[in-house]
Protein backbone atom coordinates (compact mmCIF):
# COMPACT_ATOMS: atom_id res chain seq x y z
CA UNK A 1 0.00 0.00 0.00
CA UNK A 2 2.66 2.36 0.98
CA UNK A 3 4.88 1.86 -2.08
CA UNK A 4 2.12 2.16 -4.22
CA UNK A 5 1.03 5.61 -2.72
CA UNK A 6 4.42 6.72 -2.50
CA UNK A 7 4.76 5.61 -6.49
CA UNK A 8 1.96 7.41 -7.38
CA UNK A 9 2.93 10.57 -5.91
CA UNK A 10 6.42 10.76 -6.98
CA UNK A 11 4.90 9.81 -10.72
CA UNK A 12 6.55 6.27 -11.20
CA UNK A 13 4.77 3.85 -12.27
CA UNK A 14 6.49 1.15 -9.26
CA UNK A 15 8.96 1.81 -6.54
CA UNK A 16 11.56 -0.34 -4.81
CA UNK A 17 12.63 -0.59 -1.20
CA UNK A 18 15.59 1.36 -0.83
CA UNK A 19 14.97 3.73 -3.61
CA UNK A 20 15.04 7.43 -3.31
CA UNK A 21 12.67 9.05 -4.48
CA UNK A 22 11.10 12.84 -4.77
CA UNK A 23 7.34 12.33 -3.87
CA UNK A 24 4.34 15.71 -4.21
CA UNK A 25 2.95 15.93 -0.93
CA UNK A 26 -0.78 16.76 -0.56
CA UNK A 27 -0.28 18.55 3.32
CA UNK A 28 2.39 19.43 5.09
CA UNK A 29 2.04 20.43 8.70
CA UNK A 30 3.94 22.16 11.58
CA UNK A 31 3.62 22.57 15.36
CA UNK A 32 4.62 25.57 17.52
CA UNK A 33 7.78 24.07 18.05
CA UNK A 34 8.38 22.65 14.93
CA UNK A 35 7.34 25.49 12.63
CA UNK A 36 9.31 28.07 13.94
CA UNK A 37 12.37 26.15 13.02
CA UNK A 38 10.75 25.76 9.50
CA UNK A 39 9.55 29.74 9.33
CA UNK A 40 13.34 30.67 9.82
CA UNK A 41 14.92 27.86 7.59
CA UNK A 42 12.30 29.61 4.92
CA UNK A 43 13.18 32.73 5.55
CA UNK A 44 17.22 32.52 5.71
CA UNK A 45 17.21 30.95 2.09
CA UNK A 46 15.19 34.24 0.94
CA UNK A 47 11.79 32.23 -0.18
CA UNK A 48 9.13 34.68 -0.40
CA UNK A 49 6.51 32.30 -1.29
CA UNK A 50 4.54 29.09 -0.36
CA UNK A 51 3.81 26.28 -2.66
CA UNK A 52 -0.08 26.24 -1.76
CA UNK A 53 -2.14 28.55 1.11
CA UNK A 54 -4.44 25.78 1.48
CA UNK A 55 -2.04 22.44 1.48
CA UNK A 56 -0.13 23.79 4.95
CA UNK A 57 -1.48 23.32 8.14
CA UNK A 58 -0.13 25.11 11.44
CA UNK A 59 -1.12 23.99 14.58
CA UNK A 60 -0.33 25.99 17.97
CA UNK A 61 -0.84 22.75 20.06
CA UNK A 62 2.08 21.89 22.24
CA UNK A 63 2.81 24.71 24.28
CA UNK A 64 -0.38 26.48 24.60
CA UNK A 65 -2.17 28.26 25.71
CA UNK A 66 1.37 29.52 26.00
CA UNK A 67 3.70 28.26 28.95
CA UNK A 68 6.42 31.03 29.36
CA UNK A 69 7.24 34.21 27.22
CA UNK A 70 9.47 31.98 24.67
CA UNK A 71 6.62 29.86 23.98
CA UNK A 72 4.54 32.79 23.46
CA UNK A 73 7.35 34.38 21.11
CA UNK A 74 7.77 31.06 19.02
CA UNK A 75 4.01 31.01 18.20
CA UNK A 76 3.98 34.47 17.42
CA UNK A 77 6.50 33.78 14.68
CA UNK A 78 4.27 31.13 13.45
CA UNK A 79 1.20 33.25 13.64
CA UNK A 80 2.74 36.07 11.59
CA UNK A 81 4.30 33.58 8.92
CA UNK A 82 0.92 32.38 8.59
CA UNK A 83 -0.69 35.87 8.41
CA UNK A 84 2.14 36.89 5.19
CA UNK A 85 1.44 34.18 3.42
CA UNK A 86 -2.41 33.57 4.06
CA UNK A 87 -2.23 30.20 5.30
CA UNK A 88 -5.88 29.12 5.36
CA UNK A 89 -5.42 25.87 7.55
CA UNK A 90 -3.94 27.84 10.51
CA UNK A 91 -4.94 26.55 14.06
CA UNK A 92 -4.47 28.76 17.24
CA UNK A 93 -6.07 28.61 20.50
CA UNK A 94 -9.83 28.40 20.78
CA UNK A 95 -9.44 26.42 17.48
CA UNK A 96 -6.95 24.62 17.98
CA UNK A 97 -6.79 20.90 19.00
CA UNK A 98 -3.75 18.42 19.31
CA UNK A 99 -2.62 18.24 15.54
CA UNK A 100 -3.00 14.14 14.99
CA UNK A 101 -6.56 14.61 16.12
CA UNK A 102 -7.72 17.60 14.63
CA UNK A 103 -6.44 17.19 11.13
CA UNK A 104 -8.56 13.96 10.50
CA UNK A 105 -11.77 15.47 12.46
CA UNK A 106 -10.99 18.23 9.77
CA UNK A 107 -11.27 15.72 7.04
CA UNK A 108 -8.04 17.35 5.84
CA UNK A 109 -6.21 14.21 5.57
CA UNK A 110 -8.24 11.14 3.62
CA UNK A 111 -7.50 7.77 2.14
CA UNK A 112 -4.49 7.40 -0.59
CA UNK A 113 -3.07 11.16 0.33
CA UNK A 114 0.51 11.99 1.16
CA UNK A 115 0.81 13.74 4.35
CA UNK A 116 4.09 15.21 5.86
CA UNK A 117 4.60 16.49 9.20
CA UNK A 118 7.33 18.19 11.30
CA UNK A 119 6.12 16.06 14.10
CA UNK A 120 7.15 12.41 14.87
CA UNK A 121 3.63 11.09 15.29
CA UNK A 122 2.44 12.34 11.84
CA UNK A 123 1.93 8.87 11.18
CA UNK A 124 -1.68 8.60 12.56
CA UNK A 125 -3.04 9.44 9.66
CA UNK A 126 -2.04 6.17 8.23
CA UNK A 127 -5.25 4.88 9.86
CA UNK A 128 -7.12 6.29 6.92
CA UNK A 129 -5.04 4.22 4.42
CA UNK A 130 -3.27 7.52 3.69
CA UNK A 131 0.70 7.48 3.70
CA UNK A 132 1.94 9.58 6.28
CA UNK A 133 5.41 10.20 8.26
CA UNK A 134 7.11 12.63 10.46
CA UNK A 135 9.67 14.54 9.06
CA UNK A 136 11.98 17.71 10.39
CA UNK A 137 11.66 21.63 10.13
CA UNK A 138 14.20 21.25 7.25
CA UNK A 139 11.75 19.39 5.60
CA UNK A 140 9.30 21.14 6.40
CA UNK A 141 10.58 24.34 5.18
CA UNK A 142 11.46 23.05 1.38
CA UNK A 143 7.98 21.22 1.54
CA UNK A 144 6.00 24.47 2.31
CA UNK A 145 8.36 26.17 -0.93
CA UNK A 146 8.18 23.27 -3.05
CA UNK A 147 5.51 20.74 -2.34
CA UNK A 148 7.64 18.21 -2.61
CA UNK A 149 9.79 15.82 -0.23
CA UNK A 150 12.61 13.53 -0.32
CA UNK A 151 12.04 9.93 0.72
CA UNK A 152 13.60 6.29 0.96
CA UNK A 153 10.80 4.19 -0.26
CA UNK A 154 10.89 1.51 2.92
CA UNK A 155 10.32 -1.99 2.71
CA UNK A 156 6.89 -3.12 4.45
CA UNK A 157 6.44 -5.49 7.91
CA UNK A 158 2.86 -6.96 7.88
CA UNK A 159 0.63 -7.16 10.68
CA UNK A 160 -2.46 -9.81 10.32
CA UNK A 161 -5.18 -9.24 12.89
CA UNK A 162 -7.41 -11.76 13.82
CA UNK A 163 -10.56 -11.70 16.44
CA UNK A 164 -12.23 -9.46 18.49
CA UNK A 165 -10.86 -7.81 21.87
CA UNK A 166 -12.04 -8.37 24.90
CA UNK A 167 -13.68 -5.59 26.99
CA UNK A 168 -11.57 -2.73 28.13
CA UNK A 169 -9.19 -3.70 25.78
CA UNK A 170 -8.27 -1.40 23.17
CA UNK A 171 -6.29 0.59 20.28
CA UNK A 172 -3.91 1.40 22.66
CA UNK A 173 -3.20 -2.25 24.06
CA UNK A 174 -2.64 -3.54 20.59
CA UNK A 175 -0.24 -1.17 19.74
CA UNK A 176 1.50 -1.56 22.75
CA UNK A 177 1.73 -5.29 22.62
CA UNK A 178 2.97 -5.07 18.92
CA UNK A 179 5.76 -2.37 20.41
CA UNK A 180 6.20 -5.05 22.83
CA UNK A 181 6.56 -7.78 20.37
CA UNK A 182 8.80 -5.59 17.68
CA UNK A 183 10.69 -3.61 19.84
CA UNK A 184 11.32 0.65 19.49
CA UNK A 185 13.64 -0.54 16.40
CA UNK A 186 12.31 -3.28 15.20
CA UNK A 187 10.26 -1.19 12.42
CA UNK A 188 12.98 1.23 12.06
CA UNK A 189 12.32 2.88 8.18
CA UNK A 190 9.93 0.46 7.64
CA UNK A 191 6.16 0.38 6.69
CA UNK A 192 3.77 -1.01 9.41
CA UNK A 193 0.76 -2.47 7.28
CA UNK A 194 -2.39 -3.40 9.13
CA UNK A 195 -4.42 -5.80 7.63
CA UNK A 196 -6.42 -9.14 8.67
CA UNK A 197 -9.94 -10.15 9.91
CA UNK A 198 -9.97 -8.54 13.18
CA UNK A 199 -9.81 -5.05 11.60
CA UNK A 200 -13.77 -4.60 11.59
CA UNK A 201 -13.53 -4.98 15.41
CA UNK A 202 -11.17 -2.24 15.31
CA UNK A 203 -12.94 1.42 15.66
CA UNK A 204 -11.78 4.71 13.53
CA UNK A 205 -10.35 5.92 16.96
CA UNK A 206 -8.76 2.48 17.81
CA UNK A 207 -6.78 2.62 14.34
CA UNK A 208 -5.65 6.06 14.51
CA UNK A 209 -4.03 5.60 17.99
CA UNK A 210 -2.53 2.36 16.36
CA UNK A 211 -0.90 4.46 13.68
CA UNK A 212 -0.22 6.94 15.57
CA UNK A 213 2.26 4.86 17.83
CA UNK A 214 3.81 3.32 14.31
CA UNK A 215 6.76 5.68 14.89
CA UNK A 216 7.46 3.97 18.58
CA UNK A 217 8.67 0.80 16.79
CA UNK A 218 10.50 2.83 15.03
CA UNK A 219 8.50 3.06 11.86
CA UNK A 220 8.30 5.38 8.59
CA UNK A 221 4.36 4.88 8.43
CA UNK A 222 1.79 2.82 10.16
CA UNK A 223 -0.87 2.34 7.33
CA UNK A 224 -4.54 0.26 7.63
CA UNK A 225 -6.35 -1.06 4.72
CA UNK A 226 -9.37 0.99 4.10
CA UNK A 227 -12.74 -0.63 4.64
CA UNK A 228 -16.39 0.00 5.19
CA UNK A 229 -15.15 1.75 9.02
CA UNK A 230 -12.53 3.88 7.26
CA UNK A 231 -15.36 4.65 4.59
CA UNK A 232 -18.04 6.13 7.17
CA UNK A 233 -15.21 8.07 8.95
CA UNK A 234 -13.63 10.10 5.78
CA UNK A 235 -17.22 10.67 4.59
CA UNK A 236 -18.52 11.92 7.67
CA UNK A 237 -15.76 14.56 7.77
CA UNK A 238 -14.58 15.22 4.68
CA UNK A 239 -15.38 16.31 1.26
CA UNK A 240 -12.14 15.89 -0.01
CA UNK A 241 -11.44 13.48 -3.40
CA UNK A 242 -9.96 10.29 -1.89
CA UNK A 243 -8.36 6.97 -3.45
CA UNK A 244 -8.17 3.33 -2.24
CA UNK A 245 -4.77 2.03 -2.44
CA UNK A 246 -5.00 -2.04 -2.28
CA UNK A 247 -1.95 -4.23 -1.41
CA UNK A 248 -1.39 -6.74 -4.49
CA UNK A 249 -2.21 -10.48 -3.98
CA UNK A 250 1.72 -11.28 -4.28
CA UNK A 251 3.36 -8.50 -2.62
CA UNK A 252 6.42 -8.83 -0.69
CA UNK A 253 6.86 -8.13 3.36
CA UNK A 254 9.92 -8.59 4.85
CA UNK A 255 8.14 -10.09 7.64
CA UNK A 256 4.72 -11.49 8.76
CA UNK A 257 2.96 -11.05 12.27
CA UNK A 258 -0.03 -12.31 12.96
CA UNK A 259 -1.63 -11.10 16.18
CA UNK A 260 -4.56 -12.51 17.82
CA UNK A 261 -6.45 -9.54 18.94
CA UNK A 262 -8.36 -11.79 21.43
CA UNK A 263 -5.82 -13.01 23.43
CA UNK A 264 -3.90 -9.23 24.15
CA UNK A 265 -4.88 -8.19 27.54
CA UNK A 266 -5.19 -4.88 29.14
CA UNK A 267 -1.17 -3.89 28.50
CA UNK A 268 1.49 -1.06 30.26
CA UNK A 269 4.73 -0.75 29.08
CA UNK A 270 6.93 0.21 32.07
CA UNK A 271 9.40 3.14 31.70
CA UNK A 272 11.79 3.62 30.28
CA UNK A 273 10.65 2.53 26.69
CA UNK A 274 7.40 1.92 25.25
CA UNK A 275 8.43 -1.53 24.49
CA UNK A 276 8.66 -2.40 28.12
CA UNK A 277 5.39 -3.94 28.34
CA UNK A 278 4.11 -5.72 30.56
CA UNK A 279 -0.21 -7.23 31.39
CA UNK A 280 -1.56 -4.93 34.02
CA UNK A 281 -2.54 -7.98 35.54
CA UNK A 282 1.27 -8.09 36.66
CA UNK A 283 1.22 -4.71 37.68
CA UNK A 284 1.47 -5.16 41.67
CA UNK A 285 0.81 -2.21 44.13
CA UNK A 286 2.29 0.42 41.52
CA UNK A 287 1.39 3.49 43.31
CA UNK A 288 0.88 6.46 41.32
CA UNK A 289 0.49 10.15 41.39
CA UNK A 290 -0.30 11.13 38.29
CA UNK A 291 -2.75 10.06 35.82
CA UNK A 292 -2.93 11.76 32.90
CA UNK A 293 -5.63 10.66 30.17
CA UNK A 294 -5.59 12.57 26.73
CA UNK A 295 -2.88 13.29 24.13
CA UNK A 296 -2.65 12.63 20.05
CA UNK A 297 -2.50 8.87 21.09
CA UNK A 298 -5.46 8.89 23.36
CA UNK A 299 -7.52 11.85 23.43
CA UNK A 300 -10.60 11.39 21.38
CA UNK A 301 -13.94 11.08 22.17
CA UNK A 302 -13.75 7.16 22.49
CA UNK A 303 -11.25 7.69 24.95
CA UNK A 304 -13.03 9.48 27.09
CA UNK A 305 -15.96 7.88 27.20
CA UNK A 306 -14.12 5.17 27.98
CA UNK A 307 -12.72 7.08 31.13
CA UNK A 308 -15.98 8.62 32.03
CA UNK A 309 -17.84 4.80 32.22
CA UNK A 310 -15.14 4.12 34.91
CA UNK A 311 -14.15 7.43 36.73
CA UNK A 312 -18.12 8.66 36.95
CA UNK A 313 -19.44 8.27 40.01
CA UNK A 314 -16.73 7.22 41.98
CA UNK A 315 -13.54 9.53 43.51
CA UNK A 316 -9.75 9.96 42.63
CA UNK A 317 -8.01 8.48 44.91
CA UNK A 318 -6.73 10.71 47.58
CA UNK A 319 -3.02 12.07 46.58
CA UNK A 320 -3.75 11.24 42.98
CA UNK A 321 -3.97 14.16 40.43
CA UNK A 322 -5.90 13.14 37.68
CA UNK A 323 -5.88 15.29 34.45
CA UNK A 324 -8.30 14.84 31.40
CA UNK A 325 -7.46 16.89 28.21
CA UNK A 326 -9.70 16.50 25.19
CA UNK A 327 -7.70 16.26 22.27
CA UNK A 328 -9.97 19.15 20.52
CA UNK A 329 -12.68 21.39 20.82
CA UNK A 330 -14.77 19.31 18.81
CA UNK A 331 -14.11 16.79 21.38
CA UNK A 332 -14.19 18.97 24.44
CA UNK A 333 -17.90 20.41 23.29
CA UNK A 334 -19.20 16.34 22.84
CA UNK A 335 -17.46 15.07 25.73
CA UNK A 336 -19.53 18.30 27.29
CA UNK A 337 -22.61 17.41 25.98
CA UNK A 338 -22.69 14.03 26.84
CA UNK A 339 -22.39 14.91 30.20
CA UNK A 340 -18.42 13.21 30.71
CA UNK A 341 -16.60 16.25 31.65
CA UNK A 342 -19.22 16.73 34.62
CA UNK A 343 -18.50 13.12 35.73
CA UNK A 344 -14.60 14.09 35.67
CA UNK A 345 -15.09 16.95 37.61
CA UNK A 346 -17.24 15.68 40.04
CA UNK A 347 -14.69 12.57 40.40
CA UNK A 348 -11.95 15.31 40.96
CA UNK A 349 -10.42 15.14 38.13
CA UNK A 350 -9.02 18.28 36.75
CA UNK A 351 -9.95 19.03 32.85
CA UNK A 352 -7.67 20.97 30.53
CA UNK A 353 -8.17 22.54 26.93
CA UNK A 354 -6.85 20.88 24.59
CA UNK A 355 -2.61 20.82 24.42
CA UNK A 356 -0.23 18.30 24.17
CA UNK A 357 1.72 19.70 27.33
CA UNK A 358 2.11 17.42 29.93
CA UNK A 359 2.84 14.32 26.98
CA UNK A 360 6.46 15.76 26.88
CA UNK A 361 6.68 17.72 30.22
CA UNK A 362 5.89 20.85 28.86
CA UNK A 363 3.04 22.04 31.16
CA UNK A 364 -0.31 20.71 32.59
CA UNK A 365 1.07 18.09 34.73
CA UNK A 366 5.32 18.32 34.97
CA UNK A 367 6.32 15.89 37.63
CA UNK A 368 8.67 16.13 40.07
CA UNK A 369 11.90 14.41 41.33
CA UNK A 370 10.47 10.25 42.22
CA UNK A 371 7.03 10.95 40.99
CA UNK A 372 5.28 8.34 39.05
CA UNK A 373 2.46 8.61 36.37
CA UNK A 374 0.18 6.23 34.46
CA UNK A 375 -0.31 8.51 31.09
CA UNK A 376 -2.28 7.71 27.66
CA UNK A 377 0.60 8.88 25.81
CA UNK A 378 2.89 7.54 23.64
CA UNK A 379 6.81 7.88 25.40
CA UNK A 380 7.69 6.74 28.40
CA UNK A 381 11.52 7.93 27.78
CA UNK A 382 13.51 9.51 30.68
CA UNK A 383 12.55 13.12 31.39
CA UNK A 384 9.80 13.08 29.08
CA UNK A 385 7.41 14.25 31.52
CA UNK A 386 9.03 16.11 33.87
CA UNK A 387 12.17 15.11 36.34
CA UNK A 388 15.03 12.83 35.23
CA UNK A 389 14.32 10.49 38.16
CA UNK A 390 10.13 10.34 37.48
CA UNK A 391 8.58 7.53 35.72
CA UNK A 392 5.86 7.48 32.97
CA UNK A 393 3.99 4.22 32.22
CA UNK A 394 2.11 4.24 29.36
CA UNK A 395 -1.14 2.72 29.44
CA UNK A 396 -5.22 2.85 27.56
CA UNK A 397 -7.24 5.24 29.11
CA UNK A 398 -9.58 2.02 30.56
CA UNK A 399 -6.21 1.76 32.65
CA UNK A 400 -5.49 4.56 33.54
CA UNK A 401 -9.00 5.68 34.75
CA UNK A 402 -8.85 2.59 36.87
CA UNK A 403 -5.62 3.35 38.33
CA UNK A 404 -6.82 7.17 39.07
CA UNK A 405 -9.27 5.83 41.17
CA UNK A 406 -7.01 3.07 42.43
CA UNK A 407 -4.49 4.89 43.23
CA UNK A 408 -2.08 2.32 42.06
CA UNK A 409 -1.80 0.96 38.54
CA UNK A 410 -4.99 -1.40 38.35
CA UNK A 411 -7.26 -3.14 36.30
CA UNK A 412 -9.99 -1.74 35.04
CA UNK A 413 -12.49 -4.60 36.22
CA UNK A 414 -11.00 -3.96 39.86
CA UNK A 415 -12.58 -0.47 40.06
CA UNK A 416 -15.76 -1.49 38.37
CA UNK A 417 -16.41 -4.21 40.01
CA UNK A 418 -17.46 -6.24 36.97
CA UNK A 419 -15.88 -9.65 35.93
CA UNK A 420 -14.86 -8.97 32.05
CA UNK A 421 -17.15 -11.56 30.23
CA UNK A 422 -19.31 -9.05 28.71
CA UNK B 1 36.04 15.89 4.01
CA UNK B 2 38.24 14.66 7.10
CA UNK B 3 36.77 15.18 10.32
CA UNK B 4 38.58 14.39 13.98
CA UNK B 5 37.94 14.46 17.51
CA UNK B 6 37.62 13.40 21.01
CA UNK B 7 34.77 10.61 20.91
CA UNK B 8 31.68 10.70 23.68
CA UNK B 9 29.99 7.21 24.05
CA UNK B 10 26.78 6.32 24.85
CA UNK B 11 24.50 3.21 24.25
CA UNK B 12 21.48 1.94 22.46
CA UNK B 13 18.37 4.15 22.09
CA UNK B 14 19.69 7.66 22.49
CA UNK B 15 16.38 9.20 21.97
CA UNK B 16 15.87 12.84 21.33
CA UNK B 17 14.12 13.29 24.31
CA UNK B 18 17.33 12.91 26.41
CA UNK B 19 19.88 14.41 23.68
CA UNK B 20 17.90 17.83 23.95
CA UNK B 21 14.56 17.38 26.94
CA UNK B 22 11.37 19.25 25.68
CA UNK B 23 11.69 21.83 28.40
CA UNK B 24 14.18 23.66 26.16
CA UNK B 25 12.38 23.69 23.29
CA UNK B 26 10.87 26.64 23.59
CA UNK B 27 13.46 28.44 22.22
CA UNK B 28 15.41 27.03 18.75
CA UNK B 29 18.60 29.00 19.38
CA UNK B 30 21.46 26.77 18.77
CA UNK B 31 23.61 27.96 21.11
CA UNK B 32 20.74 27.93 23.98
CA UNK B 33 20.40 24.44 22.81
CA UNK B 34 23.86 23.40 22.94
CA UNK B 35 24.23 24.23 26.42
CA UNK B 36 21.63 21.80 27.33
CA UNK B 37 22.67 18.79 25.15
CA UNK B 38 22.73 15.62 26.28
CA UNK B 39 21.99 17.16 29.92
CA UNK B 40 19.98 14.16 31.31
CA UNK B 41 22.09 11.64 30.36
CA UNK B 42 25.69 13.26 30.67
CA UNK B 43 25.45 16.23 32.91
CA UNK B 44 29.14 17.11 31.78
CA UNK B 45 28.85 16.56 28.28
CA UNK B 46 28.16 21.02 27.24
CA UNK B 47 31.10 21.45 28.90
CA UNK B 48 33.48 19.08 28.10
CA UNK B 49 32.67 18.78 24.71
CA UNK B 50 35.27 20.93 21.97
CA UNK B 51 34.90 21.69 18.38
CA UNK B 52 35.22 18.75 16.03
CA UNK B 53 34.89 15.89 19.15
CA UNK B 54 32.47 12.80 18.04
CA UNK B 55 29.50 11.20 18.97
CA UNK B 56 30.02 7.23 19.46
CA UNK B 57 26.91 5.33 19.80
CA UNK B 58 24.75 1.91 19.61
CA UNK B 59 21.27 1.45 17.99
CA UNK B 60 18.51 3.42 16.94
CA UNK B 61 20.32 6.90 17.81
CA UNK B 62 17.95 9.80 17.53
CA UNK B 63 14.38 8.08 18.11
CA UNK B 64 11.48 9.27 19.06
CA UNK B 65 10.13 12.61 18.57
CA UNK B 66 11.32 14.17 15.41
CA UNK B 67 12.65 17.85 17.02
CA UNK B 68 15.38 19.15 14.53
CA UNK B 69 16.67 20.72 17.90
CA UNK B 70 18.38 17.51 18.53
CA UNK B 71 20.99 17.65 15.26
CA UNK B 72 20.84 21.36 15.69
CA UNK B 73 21.88 20.83 19.48
CA UNK B 74 24.33 18.24 18.95
CA UNK B 75 26.02 20.72 15.95
CA UNK B 76 25.87 23.26 17.62
CA UNK B 77 27.52 22.01 20.97
CA UNK B 78 30.87 21.32 17.99
CA UNK B 79 30.28 17.91 17.31
CA UNK B 80 31.59 17.41 13.81
CA UNK B 81 30.02 13.86 13.66
CA UNK B 82 28.06 11.14 15.01
CA UNK B 83 28.59 7.30 14.26
CA UNK B 84 26.49 5.17 15.63
CA UNK B 85 25.42 1.16 14.97
CA UNK B 86 22.06 2.75 13.33
CA UNK B 87 20.00 5.69 13.21
CA UNK B 88 16.47 6.40 13.78
CA UNK B 89 15.30 7.83 10.73
CA UNK B 90 13.63 11.57 11.58
CA UNK B 91 16.97 12.11 13.04
CA UNK B 92 18.94 10.73 10.13
CA UNK B 93 17.17 12.61 7.80
CA UNK B 94 17.16 15.78 9.95
CA UNK B 95 20.98 15.67 10.24
CA UNK B 96 21.70 15.05 6.45
CA UNK B 97 19.03 18.46 6.18
CA UNK B 98 21.12 20.48 8.53
CA UNK B 99 24.65 19.21 7.67
CA UNK B 100 25.58 17.56 10.59
CA UNK B 101 27.74 14.56 9.38
CA UNK B 102 26.37 11.06 10.59
CA UNK B 103 28.47 7.56 10.06
CA UNK B 104 26.76 3.94 9.88
CA UNK B 105 28.36 1.76 10.90
CA UNK B 106 28.45 -1.06 13.51
CA UNK B 107 31.88 -2.59 13.81
CA UNK B 108 33.06 1.21 14.61
CA UNK B 109 30.29 2.07 17.05
CA UNK B 110 31.06 -1.16 19.15
CA UNK B 111 34.61 -1.05 19.32
CA UNK B 112 35.30 3.00 20.10
CA UNK B 113 35.84 4.01 23.50
CA UNK B 114 35.01 6.74 25.27
CA UNK B 115 37.60 9.62 25.00
CA UNK B 116 39.27 7.98 21.69
CA UNK B 117 40.66 9.82 19.37
CA UNK B 118 38.77 9.04 15.61
CA UNK B 119 39.18 10.21 12.21
CA UNK B 120 36.00 10.09 9.61
CA UNK B 121 36.43 10.29 6.10
CA UNK B 122 33.35 11.16 5.04
CA UNK B 123 34.29 10.77 0.91
CA UNK B 124 35.29 7.01 1.78
CA UNK B 125 33.14 6.64 4.74
CA UNK B 126 36.45 5.50 6.41
CA UNK B 127 36.51 5.45 10.10
CA UNK B 128 39.68 5.40 11.75
CA UNK B 129 40.33 4.96 15.74
CA UNK B 130 43.43 7.00 16.59
CA UNK B 131 43.70 5.80 19.83
CA UNK B 132 42.91 2.11 19.05
CA UNK B 133 44.89 1.59 15.91
CA UNK B 134 41.65 0.40 13.61
CA UNK B 135 40.22 1.32 10.68
CA UNK B 136 36.22 0.51 9.46
CA UNK B 137 34.40 1.22 6.46
CA UNK B 138 30.95 2.74 6.35
CA UNK B 139 28.75 3.06 3.47
CA UNK B 140 30.03 6.43 1.99
CA UNK B 141 26.30 9.24 1.21
CA UNK B 142 25.43 9.13 -2.67
CA UNK B 143 26.46 12.24 -4.21
CA UNK B 144 22.98 14.62 -3.69
CA UNK B 145 23.67 13.54 0.08
CA UNK B 146 26.90 14.68 0.32
CA UNK B 147 26.50 17.95 -1.76
CA UNK B 148 23.77 18.75 1.19
CA UNK B 149 26.00 18.20 3.88
CA UNK B 150 28.69 20.30 2.02
CA UNK B 151 26.38 22.70 1.46
CA UNK B 152 25.77 22.82 5.08
CA UNK B 153 22.31 21.81 4.69
CA UNK B 154 19.29 21.17 2.48
CA UNK B 155 18.01 24.67 2.43
CA UNK B 156 21.25 25.86 1.42
CA UNK B 157 21.71 23.53 -1.47
CA UNK B 158 18.41 24.19 -2.16
CA UNK B 159 19.29 28.02 -2.50
CA UNK B 160 22.24 27.19 -4.08
CA UNK B 161 20.71 24.91 -6.92
CA UNK B 162 23.03 22.36 -5.86
CA UNK B 163 20.47 20.10 -5.85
Amino acid sequence: MTQKILADHAGLGSVKPGQLIQAKVDLVLGNDITAPVAVKRFEEAGLSSVFSRDRIALVMDHFTPNKDIKAAQQCKCVREFARKHGIINFFDVGQMGIEHALLPEKGLVVPGGLYIGADSHTCTYGALGAFSTGVGSTDMAAAMARGTCWFKVPGALRFRLHGKPKKWVSGKDVILTIIGITGVDGARYKSMEFCGDGLINLTEDDRLCMANMAIEAGAKNGIFEVDGVTLRYVKSHSKKPYRIFKADEDAEYEKTYDIDLGKIEPTVAFPHLPSNTHPVSECKNIKIDQAVIGSCTNGRIEDLRTAAEIIGGRKVAPGVRCIIIPATQRIYMQAMEEGLLKAFVEAGCAVSTPTCGPCLGGHMGVLAEGERAVSTTNRNFVGRMGHTKSEVYLASPAVAAASAIAGRIAEPDEVTGRGNQQ
Amino acid sequence: MKLCGKVFRYGDNVDTDVIIPARYLNTSDPKELASHCMEDIDAGFAKEVRPGDIIAAGKNFGCGSSREHAPIAIKAAGISCVIAATFARIFYRNSINIGLPILECPEAAESIRAGDEVEADLKTGAIRDITLGRTYRSEPFPEFIEKIIESGGLMNAIAAHRI
